[in-house]
């Protein structure tokens, strides 16, 4: 560890790679309680043990039992914190200082990671397979390209978050100027409604086959539902109105 | 369907579960993706991909913003693709069948994650003083367990749904009254407004994000009329 002769800040690769794979299973322990306060602490714990007196040391426990407190953030970004807060506790930085960094911290990544990967880049990539699927593509076609594409974009962003953590420490706040946090969801969302707009009416008619007067039909009807549901968009969820759609006509459909 | 025939897609649906929060969230339990994967177990990978791009579609209405409750998909795709591809082809009420019962099994997944989170919860305030004192043990068994249950939990579900659905579906398709083109559009209807509805729930904030959805429209209709 620490620190190099040029001033740079460094994790053994080892130290690294444990950390990464952990941030994966962050949320193992999510509960409403800390949130994923367990999980930053676990993904955090290799490097903690570089702190003098190693695992045995005060140091050590002290540190882990801050880092396992209440903490909510994105999943994917949440590397950003871990990788900053490890380098702090390694810097020996005034408990108190952390303990306000990772209040400060917490919500502005949540509110990115969520604008970014939640409300972007997963339905953008959830449409860009549904629209290979419209095309006519094969299984193996659409499940590959979702899968390549969203993890394309998910595993990065969490390397990118603990490499910029880890490097930049308690300054890591600017690291969330990227244009690509602030302005990604603005193009991703752009290419979402361009993509949505064609891929939807390909997927319905290929789900319902051969006749323009059908799917033509379709889609009158889904654009009429889609105002509505969407002028009700604060009262109702989509998916419990489609729940009791679908069980009022399945017994229909029974019992005639 | 017996315990046994169960077990495998139960097992499926256990590690897609997983995906959903706990580990590694690469959404290979998005629901296009769990139908899929479960229809190719049962040897119909086309039937999954159908059902389970109706389910994406409906699934965009419910992303997994913070602490809030949603339905879970994973373990719900993979009882929804394994459904569908094990009916016969062109069954008129397969496609409504099967949807229903993947909902209510998203629906009841979903409540077997928050009855897990008190869980980890109550756990977590019975060994309060060891991680308070920092015990590398206390995290470690907090956290293992909570993935492993989160593990049972998927698969527990998928195979419970799994035998109470598969004879029910098959009951209510013997039984079905509507025609085949008609049932397909309900389905279809739905997941479209539900997708539609979603998407400007998501993007409606954009500026001009409506030219953009209309220009997806327009190239679909000349891609209509040309082809």
């Amino acid at each position: 560890m620490t620190t190099t002769a040029s001033g740079t800040f460094d994790l053994p690769i080892r130290v690294k790679v444990a950390m990464y794979f952990r941030l994966l299973a962050l949320q193992g322990s999510w509960n409403y309680e800390t949130l994923n306060g367990t999980g930053v602490g676990f993904a955090m714990e290799p490097a903690l043990r570089l702190l003098p007196g190693g695992l045995s040391g005060r140091a050590y426990r002290e540190a882990l039992a801050r880092e396992s407190r209440y903490f909510n953030t994105h999943p994917y970004l949440a590397g950003v914190a871990v990788g900053a807060l490890a380098r702090a506790e390694l810097d020996g930085v005034d408990p108190e200082r952390i303990e306000r960094f990772r209040t400060a911290l917490a919500g502005p990544l949540g509110s990115v990671g969520d604008r970014l990967v939640w409300a972007s880049w997963l339905p953008f990539c959830s449409l860009v397979a549904i629209g290979i699927y419209g095309a006519g593509g094969s299984a193996l076609a659409v499940v590959g390209t979702f899968l390549l594409l969203y993890n394309a974009g998910h595993f990065l962003l969490r390397a990118w978050g603990l490499r910029i953590g880890l490097s930049r420490g308690l300054n890591v706040a600017s690291a969330l100027g990227n244009p690509v946090l602030r302005q990604g969801p603005l193009y991703i969302g752009y290419a979402a409604a361009l993509i949505g707009g064609l891929a939807l009416p390909l997927a319905l008619q290929r789900i319902t086959g051969p006749g323009r007067v059908l799917v033509g039909g379709i889609i009158a009807a889904a654009v009429v539902g889609m105002l509505l549901l969407a002028f009700l968009r604060e009262q109702a969820e989509g998916w419990r109105i489609a729940l009791g759609v679908l069980a009022v006509f399945v017994l229909y459909s029974v019992l005639t | 369907m017996s315990l046994l025939e169960a077990l495998p897609i139960g097992l499926l649906g256990s590690l897609l579960g997983l995906d959903v929060v706990s580990f590694p969230q690469a959404m290979v339990s998005r629901p296009l993706v769990a139908a899929t994967l479960a229809g190719a177990f049962v040897g119909n990978p086309p039937a999954g991909l159908v059902i389970g791009v109706v389910l994406e579609m409906i699934a965009l209405d419910t992303l997994p913003f913070g602490a809030s409750r949603y339905p879970e998909w994973g373990s719900a795709g993979v009882v929804g693709g394994s459904l569908f591809a094990a009916q016969p082809p062109n069954a008129p009420g397969a496609l409504p069948a099967c949807l229903l019962a993947t909902l209510l099994t998203a629906s009841i997944s979903g409540w077997s994650m928050v009855v897990l989170r008190r869980l980890i919860a109550s756990r977590l305030e019975r060994t309060r003083d060891r991680l308070e004192s920092g015990s590398r043990e206390a995290l470690f068994s907090l956290h293992l367990s909570g993935m492993s249950l989160d593990l049972l939990r998927g698969g527990l579900v998928t195979m419970t749904a799994m035998l109470i659905f598969s004879p029910l579906v098959k009951a209510i398709v013997a039984v079905w009254g509507s025609e085949s083109a008609a049932s397909h559009a309900v389905v279809v209807v739905i997941a479209a407004i539900v997708a539609g509805a979603a998407l400007w729930k998501i993007f409606h904030s954009l500026q001009r994000v409506l030219w953009f959805a209309l220009a997806g429209v327009l190239i679909w209709a000349v891609l209509l009329v040309t082809r």
